[in-house]
């Protein structure tokens, strides 16, 4: 079974995250870059099935030069081999420029069975990628998982909602979102990053896409962000002095704001 | 270069970061207070191949970050004894080439299924290895071992002990070097620091051991043994400045946020250049110790630079951690506070793996000096 793993790279969630000031688009150099965790359960997910059904795996990223750094991750976790979309035209592209690029980079693998992506990255967090994807490869959407199996030529697969869990299923190929219950990611292991220096990783333009830069990138984009503005620091709270009264005294500050 | 080298093991760095701050950190109190740490943390690190580095794969300077990494992301030297211990207990079986002894013992530790431990010194001999009198007399296909070993690193848990033991003339040409699984009595030593790391008194009374578990060749110990003591001491000293990293990190940390007399203890000069002092001597410390690392690692011969990196790192770790202690004022004597432990895990890096002053005594002589 081959199976497409689509991984992100994406500031820590620890480090302080801003947009710059010039398109307001999310400044990627201020902070630590990571491979999305998400995506780490995604690689973890896509090797646990490959360790079931055998075949391989590739993971696709889009992203700057330096995504090579989560790529090497993915394929330091196990994944065979990696294909990179790096291009200057891409800088600001949403989602629905994003998805397209995806989905051009997955047709350049051969017979792929699966595809899996995280359901939202931690960044950008619009979670529609993988559907918009799914649309335009033609393929049947199994999203926001937190159990995927595979019998024979059938992906099945638990979505849990506030309402309860639906059971779904598709037939392959297939492209699932995963959610943070999925699985507990592995560590790469030592022998696994040596290997990982010597896997192929290609990298791409758009141009060899066969995508017209015009269409991606913030030119291509249907949204502008006009304006952006941090937001205000949070004020000192209001302290309650507590005469016997301070039960019904946050009750009435409940009330002021509405809460109750 | 060398330092180029090791921050491009910056993958290799963010495994070892991660699986000290998820299987280490959370359970090391509690390690402490046990006295020892679980076999289960040998095979989490072995699934890493974390075991195998010097032997099946990687070589010193992986070695040299997995030490700094683990120290400096909240583990401790105590840590690196226990867990390490096949460090020293299995290079010397590993270099013999005897598949026999690799298949029984070295792969088995490097798996994480065996736990090793190296026995040299003796009640009566520490500094002076070639004065060990552990004897064991050949009878048959086996040796009878009488004697006794002591400070023995894992020596409670051991599966296996690799034991220098007399087997011929004295001095230094009568020393081989015999594995021995069972049939000795151990005692457990109570110690000031490395709490996490059990350390042993082994009793061994006409022990039987099978002639096939013995290392390289009869009379050949002390060669073995003297080779390996390079790589332990540059661990040990990497040890030495990465515990004076973690306790700098964690004094900038606390002088930050600890007000006295109005403001925080960091502004006031005293107190901010004592730190930049610190990082000074670790800084210097660590830049040596490293170079030497790669040398060790390229075969060179740099024994002398090896007692210098050894006695220079844990002078500057001595230091710091005394200056981290002082800097946490109470704090730094509570056991709730990580430089507490860390002053005293800290005591026995100059003692441990060749002395301070037999390290000084060993350049003299090499410099032709003494
Ligand atoms: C926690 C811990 C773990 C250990 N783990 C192990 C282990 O796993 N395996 C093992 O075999 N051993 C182990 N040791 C033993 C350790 O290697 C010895 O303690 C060390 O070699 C010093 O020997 P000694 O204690 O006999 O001190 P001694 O040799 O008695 O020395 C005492 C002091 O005198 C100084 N001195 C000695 N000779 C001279 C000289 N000629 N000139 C000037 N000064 C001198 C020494 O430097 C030292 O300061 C461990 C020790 C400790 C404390
Ligand atoms: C075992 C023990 C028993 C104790 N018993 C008692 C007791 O019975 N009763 C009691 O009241 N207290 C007791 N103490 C508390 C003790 O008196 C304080 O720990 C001590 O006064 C230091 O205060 P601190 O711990 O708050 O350190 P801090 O005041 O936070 O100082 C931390 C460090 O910063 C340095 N420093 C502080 N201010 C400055 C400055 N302006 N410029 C430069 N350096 C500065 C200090 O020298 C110190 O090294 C005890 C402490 C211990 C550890």
């Amino acid at each position: 079974m081959n199976i497409v793993v689509l991984v992100k790279q994406v500031p820590d969630t620890w480090s302080e995250r801003k947009l710059t000031d010039a398109d307001h688009t999310l400044d990627r150099e201020s902070a630590d870059a990571v491979l999305d965790e998400i995506n780490e359960r995604a690689v973890e997910e896509a090797l646990q099935l490959q360790e079931a059904h055998g075949g391989e795996v590739t993971v696709i990223a889009m992203g700057p030069d330096r995504a090579t750094d989560a790529i090497r991750k993915a394929l330091s976790m196990g994944a065979d081999k990696a294909i990179h979309v790096s291009d200057e035209a891409l800088h600001g592209s949403d989602v629905l420029a994003t998805a397209k690029v995806l989905a051009k980079a997955i047709g350049t693998v051969e017979n792929v069975d699966l595809v899996i992506a995280g359901n939202e990255a931690t960044d950008g967090r619009a979670g529609a990628v993988p559907a918009i994807l799914a649309e335009l490869l033609g393929l049947p959407q199994v999203t926001q998982l937190r159990k995927v199996t595979v019998e024979g030529t059938t992906i099945k697969g638990e979505r849990e909602t506030d309402e309860g869990v639906a059971f779904l299923e598709a037939s392959l190929p297939a492209v699932v979102s995963v959610t943070e219950k999925i699985n507990e990611p592995r560590y790469p292991s030592f022998k696994g990053i040596m290997a990982a220096k010597k896997k192929p990783v290609s990298t791409v333009t758009v141009a060899d896409l066969g995508i017209d830069a015009s269409e991606v990138g913030l030119s291509g984009a249907y949204t502008q962000v006009l304006e952006a503005a941090p937001k205000p620091p949070r004020s000192a709270g209001q302290r309650v002095e507590d005469g016997g009264d301070g039960g019904s005294k946050i009750a009435e500050f409940l009330v002021g704001q509405k809460l109750i | 270069m060398i330092t180029k080298d090791l921050y491009e093991r910056k993958e290799f760095r963010q495994l070892v970061k991660d699986f000290t701050r998820n299987e280490i950190v959370p359970h090391l109190d509690e390690w402490e207070r046990q006295g020892e740490v679980p076999r289960e943390l040998h095979k989490k690190a072995a699934e890493l191949d974390l075991l195998g580095i010097g032997f099946e794969h990687g070589d010193l300077l992986d070695s040299v970050v997995l030490t700094e990494e683990i120290i400096q992301s909240g583990g401790s030297s105590g840590v690196m004894a226990a867990l390490f211990t096949l460090g020293i207990a299995i290079p010397h079986i590993w270099q013999s080439g005897n598949q026999d002894l690799i298949e029984r013992f070295a792969k088995p530790a490097i798996r994480g299924e065996k736990i090793g431990s190296l026995a040299v010194t003796e009640p009566g001999a520490g500094s002076d290895v070639a004065g060990i009198r552990t004897k064991a007399v050949k009878e048959g296909d086996h040796y009878i071992v009488n004697g006794t070993k002591t400070f023995i690193t894992s020596g409670c848990r051991a599966d296996f002990v690799t034991t220098a033991v007399r087997t011929g003339e004295k001095g230094h040409k009568g020393i081989s070097l015999l594995v021995i699984e069972d049939g000795f009595t151990r005692r457990k030593l109570d110690k000031m620091g490395w709490h996490c790391s059990d350390t042993a008194e082994l009793h061994f009374d006409d022990v039987h051991v099978p002639a096939k578990n013995l290392v390289g060749e009869e009379n050949q110990g002390f060669a073995l043994i003297m080779r390996q003591f390079q790589v332990e001491r540059i661990t040990m000293a990497v040890e030495a400045y990465a515990t004076a990293q973690r306790a700098l990190d964690l004094t900038v940390e606390w002088t930050r946020n600890r007000e006295t007399f109005g403001k925080p203890l960091i502004k006031n000069q005293v107190v901010s250049h004592k730190l930049a002092e610190m990082a000074q001597k670790i800084d210097l410390a660590r830049t040596y110790t490293r170079e030497v690392a790669a040398r060790v690692n390229r075969n060179e011969e740099c024994v002398t630079e090896v007692c210098f990196a050894k006695n220079a790192a844990v002078q500057a770790c001595g230091e710091v951690v005394d200056a981290a202690v002082q800097l946490h004022g109470g704090m730094g004597y509570m056991r709730e506070s990580e430089v507490e432990r860390h002053y005293r895990d800290a005591r026995i890096l100059g003692i441990g793996g060749g002395a301070s002053e037999v390290m000084t005594e060993l350049a003299a002589r090499r410099l032709g000096f003494a």
